[in-house]
């Protein structure tokens, strides 16, 4: 069965509303059940692991102890790579000291046992059941499109906690993408950093991290550039034309979420799936890729 | 300048690598980590220099460098080490050393961290729009990411609203709690 326990993370209300609008279209089509975990906090990303360890661990392990309760037994789906990143570290130092355990309890005031697993949103798409459903939802292919798969960071890093054994060139997103009918070009950069937090704090030292993502995808024939977090997907669209302007660079490669793509050709409009809320224009080279395609398969 | 709570530099690097669970000789400063951190260009301290200048005992270049700020935590230099040196570990645990005396040599990147917590510790969930507004004031930088808000207020990406945890003060109150816990560290 198609259910978890659903972390959407403090983006998703934001600037990750096109993620948000796109994972519930594909959820309702799938019959995916996202139970959200109630009175969530924030994972403390992208700032409490700088400022402390306990306060690191303390944060998702809240979130940890109200699934347990609440919703027991549900492995825990979090779409947010950040997000993720911080319930997989908690949940794996949880898990590997009976002593930190119960410090964390301490601090916290809960208990907490993080038996459940934490899963991308690609991890559960990516499950035998749920990518025969993706499969069956779709009514309509993008044929034609020629789409960069970018992971960044946090999705398989570090391999110690993730246990991604491929990563400098993962697969997955791929995989479950492809459904859409797009085609993924091999490209260098599927793991290299968007420079998180950075863009804003340390925006000179940042900013060519995000413009060697587009330089790399471009060289490799993609038309448009595919994420899986609110952060990267953020830090690429919102910045692609302050990069053209001040860099003189041309790039011209919108931004989507996987959800994005797959919403759309499980017949989600343009509106149900956010694309007019994009920085870098996003509706023409979806709207000319399925007029080329025709609607139907 | 500000005084280090250890007598003496070599002390400090052994704490920051028993802290982080690392063993110092086990890097061979081959410089794959250097050679993969996309932030290397800017930083002060290349990646393979950090390590080696916790197996020379000298910690505080370490503390008092931009480069443990200016790491994005990828992860890139841990999982490209042949010898699975914890790299990030030991920057994380170099920042807490440096925040015990008050020392963060990225300004802006210190002000963002602690506008974040303090969001979170009022609210329980982070507020992009006042994590954004407040750090320019506190920065300086008044008008970054301007040029971006009309179009986000267009589009109802942000607006006035705050969302909150409904036990905010459990939140609040298990970070005070974690905080006293990190400064024990």
């Amino acid at each position: 069965m198609l259910r978890y326990a659903y972390y959407p993370g403090c983006s998703m209300d934001t600037t990750g509303v096109t993620y948000r609008m796109s994972i519930e279209y594909l959820a309702r089509k799938i019959g995916l059940e996202l139970m959200e975990i109630p009175d969530w906090n924030c994972c403390g990303a992208s700032s409490a692991h700088a400022k402390g360890k306990w306060q690191a661990l303390a944060l998702p392990a809240r979130n940890l102890a109200i699934a347990e309760k609440r919703l027991p037994g549900l492995d825990i789906c979090v779409p947010c790579a950040a997000c993720y990143a911080r319930l997989l570290a908690a949940t794996a130092a949880i898990r590997e000291s009976d002593e930190t355990r119960a410090r964390i309890e301490e601090i916290t005031g809960v208990t907490v046992k993080a038996g459940a697993e934490i899963l991308t949103l690609m991890d559960v798409l990516g499950t035998d059941e749920g990518f025969a459903a993706c499969a069956a939802a779709v009514e309509r292919k993008l044929t034609g499109l020629k789409v960069a798969c970018y992971y960044g960071c946090l999705t398989s890093r570090p391999r110690a906690i993730t246990g991604v054994q491929n990563i400098e060139s993962p697969e997955l997103m791929e995989k479950i993408v492809s459904l859409s009918g797009v085609e993924c070009v091999d490209w260098d950069f599927k793991t290299e950093c968007c420079g998180g937090s950075h863009q804003v704090d340390a925006p000179a030292a940042a900013r060519p991290l995000v413009e060697r993502i587009f330089r790399n995808a471009k060289a490799n024939g993609a038309q448009a550039i595919v994420t899986a977090c609110p952060m990267c997907h953020l830090n690429l669209d919102m910045r692609e034309e302050e990069i053209n302007r001040k860099m003189g660079t041309a790039y011209d490669i919108p931004v989507y979420q996987f959800t994005q793509l797959l919403a759309v050709a499980m017949g989600a409009s343009a509106k149900e799936v956010g694309l007019q809320k994009h920085f870098y224009p996003a509706f023409k080279r979806l709207d000319r890729t399925l007029r080329k395609a025709g609607t139907l398969q | 300048m500000a005084q280090l709570q250890f007598d003496n530099s070599a002390s400090l690097a052994e704490k920051i690598a028993a802290d982080a669970g690392v063993t110092l000789s086990d890097c061979y400063q081959c410089g794959k980590c250097s050679a993969g951190c996309p932030m290397s260009a800017s930083m002060d301290i290349q990646p393979r220099q950090a390590v080696r200048l916790l197996q020379l005992g000298m910690a505080d270049e370490l503390v008092r460098s931009r480069m443990i700020w200016l790491c994005a935590s990828c992860h890139m230099c841990v999982d490209r080490c042949p010898n699975d040196v914890d790299l990030p570990a030991l920057i994380e645990n170099a920042r807490y050393e440096a925040q015990r005396i008050k020392l963060c040599a990225v300004p802006e990147v210190g002000k963002f961290n602690d506008i974040f917590m303090e969001n979170v510790k009022n609210f329980g969930k982070s507020q992009e729009v006042i994590l954004e507004g407040a750090y320019n004031l506190l920065s300086g930088n008044l008008l970054q990411d301007m040029g971006s808000v009309p179009h986000m207020l267009r589009h109802g990406i942000v607006g006035p609203e705050i969302r909150t945890v409904r036990e905010r003060e459990h939140v609040r109150r298990m970070l005070t709690a974690a905080e006293k816990e990190d400064e024990g560290c």
